[in-house]
């Protein structure tokens, strides 16, 4: 069902990686990102691994647990994987076949990549709440204001959204069972039976989307919200000393991939 | 109209996972035709994850359900089969509306069961009737009724298929009195007419004492009273234990039974309290 996607959920916890300002795991995940496409042989994926195991061990992550968010992405890894295999000219590995071994190569090196950057992505989101990550948003992209761009807006938009996905997974549910109820039948027949099918649980979720919004907008408004010029906040972000270290550790580990693509250590 | 017969019935939500959750555990009911029964419990009983296992829209971990005699997990056409005899009326059922006319929404589950124009258009007068839907409304868009109006076209919707077994959860919430009472008396009204098997599920102890024939009280995902509102509602200090008030009028005669007023032991509605108190005076109060 849709409540077993881990990809992108928030595992509470009291870890460093749990305490570090939500900014400065956005900005070690873009510098993760960085070197990670940065890197060109096995010796550097070696040690991008590594680094990414160690991120997780302070995490406190289960191996597991962030291999079941690949789950969903499986598909697009294979397929990624086949088509580097068939169409990357070379060497073949037996002759007459269209498998090279550059295709072999390149297959591998592209699905390790993407894991590690679904993973990487993963320790993001599993660290932080979507609340926190939208705050962090807001702040890293407040000098776009001053080319008039709606961060604030933006970023309240994005938690709305958040916060009500799963109140809206469990109204789809409800609605389902309503209409299974008066013998609607959503597994069986045609693409376009099971389409029309959708119908009965689109329209009672579309009504039910715009009352809340009309809900939300009346309570955001009786309490005086105005949008976000001079709005405070009760969570103030600060950088503390381990988000100057981590970002330092971020710095370093940049270094480390560039030095190793130029002097191909 | 249908017999529901239930034995060992157990379900676990996420089974396997650390959510994992015995919601009911070992319930044992027999439901007698054309029965009108009061299920009662407050939220997290599993009074509703129960219900949905009557008409097949969960499958128990384990255990049984028969429908008439007939097992509704024994195949997917017969759990299919079993929900246009076995009809449930969600909580809140009027935000299930979808169809642009308010004749379409009631005909979605005869339609359903593959009845002809003709047929369908019957049952939809039939069940509108019961409701006390006008037929002057057929036309007009469900979201243009009010609130009661939109509830009583969704419990029109399931009482289309003339089903042998009507399960309504809360039926009641979030109306004024006056549309409480309405919809209780259409609720009765059809189950005199038609001889259904009727399961009212409340939380307010007031609406089904006077209507029940039965009382199922549950707690913890499992039946911890089932008999009459006499015998149910002689436990006040037990139901208080779990979460739940006996009726206003049961309560007062009890206050009052302490002082030495001799009142019979099972009052659960006002008129009743107010017989035996005028009965007891001489004198001729009505409510």
């Amino acid at each position: 069902m849709l409540k077993d996607i881990t990809l992108g959920q928030y595992f509470p916890g009291n870890t460093i990686a749990h305490r570090l300002d939500p900014r400065t795991k956005l900005l070690l995940v873009i510098v993760y990102i960085v070197g990670l496409f940065n890197t060109a042989d096995f010796i550097g994926y070696a040690f991008v691994i590594a680094i990414t195991g160690l991120c997780m061990y302070l995490a406190k992550i289960n191996p597991k647990t962030a291999f079941k968010g690949l789950k969903p992405l499986v598909i697009v890894i294979v397929l990624t994987a086949l088509l580097n295999i068939f169409y990357t000219k070379g060497t073949p590995i037996i002759e007459g076949w269209i498998i090279t071994w550059e295709g072999l190569k390149k297959a591998l090196f592209m699905s390790v990549r993407i894991v590690l950057l679904i993973v990487g992505t993963f320790m993001l989101t599993y660290t932080t709440s979507p609340m926190a990550l939208t705050d962090g948003l807001e702040r890293l992209l407040r000098p776009l204001k001053k080319i008039k761009i709606p961060v604030h807006e933006m970023s309240m938009m994005m938690s709305m959204a958040l916060r009500f996905i799963p109140t809206l997974i469990e109204e789809t549910d409800k609605i389902m069972s309503a209409q299974k109820a008066r013998g609607a039948d959503f597994e069986s027949g045609s693409i376009m039976r099971r389409a029309k099918a959708l119908l009965p649980i689109l329209v009672p979720l579309f009504i039910s989307a715009f009352r809340r919004a009309d809900e939300l907008a009346i309570a955001m408004e009786s309490r005086c919200y105005h949008g976000g010029d001079g709005r405070t906040r009760l969570k103030q972000l600060k950088y503390e000393k381990a988000d100057f270290e981590a970002m330092l550790a971020g710095a370093v580990f940049l270094a480390a991939v560039f030095v190793m693509k130029h002097f191909g250590l | 109209m249908s017999e529901i017969k239930v034995s060992g019935l157990r379900h676990v939500y996420s089974a396997g996972t650390p959510f994992e959750k015995v919601a009911i555990d070992d319930i044992n009911i027999e439901i007698p035709s054309g029965q009108l029964v009061g299920l009662i419990g407050h939220t997290g009983s599993g009074k509703s994850t129960f219900i949905q296992h009557l008409n097949g829209l969960l499958a128990p971990s384990s255990g049984t359900v028969t429908v008439d005699g007939e097992n509704i997990f024994a195949s997917k056409e017969a759990t299919r089969k079993v929900r246009f005899k076995v009809g449930l009326v969600f909580q809140y059922p009027e935000y299930q509306l979808f169809e642009e006319t308010v004749f379409n929404d009631i005909a979605f589950g005869p339609k359903n069961m593959g009845l002809s124009e003709a047929e369908v258009a019957e049952r939809v007068r039939e069940a509108a009737g019961f409701v006390g839907v006008p037929e002057d409304c057929f036309d007009k868009s469900p979201l243009e009724l009010s609130g009661g109006q939109k509830r009583r076209v969704a419990i029109a919707g399931v009482i289309a298929m003339r089903p042998g077994v009507l399960i309504l959860d809360e039926p009641t919430a979030g109306l004024d009195p006056e549309g409480c009472r309405r919809i209780l008396s259409n609720i009765c009204e059809y189950r005199e007419k038609t001889g259904s098997t009727v399961i009212i599920v409340s939380h307010s102890m007031e609406d089904v004492a006077k209507l029940a024939d039965r009382l199922v009280v549950f707690n913890g995902g499992h039946i911890e009273f089932d008999g009459t509102p006499e015998e149910v509602f002689s436990h006040p200090e037990e139901l208080k234990a779990i979460g739940l008030a006996v009726p206003a009028a049961t309560e007062l005669s009890m206050a009052l039974r302490r002082r030495g007023i001799a009142l019979s032991p099972s009052i659960y509605t006002i008129s009743r309290l107010l017989e035996e108190l005028n009965a007891l005076t001489g004198g001729g109060a009505e409510c």
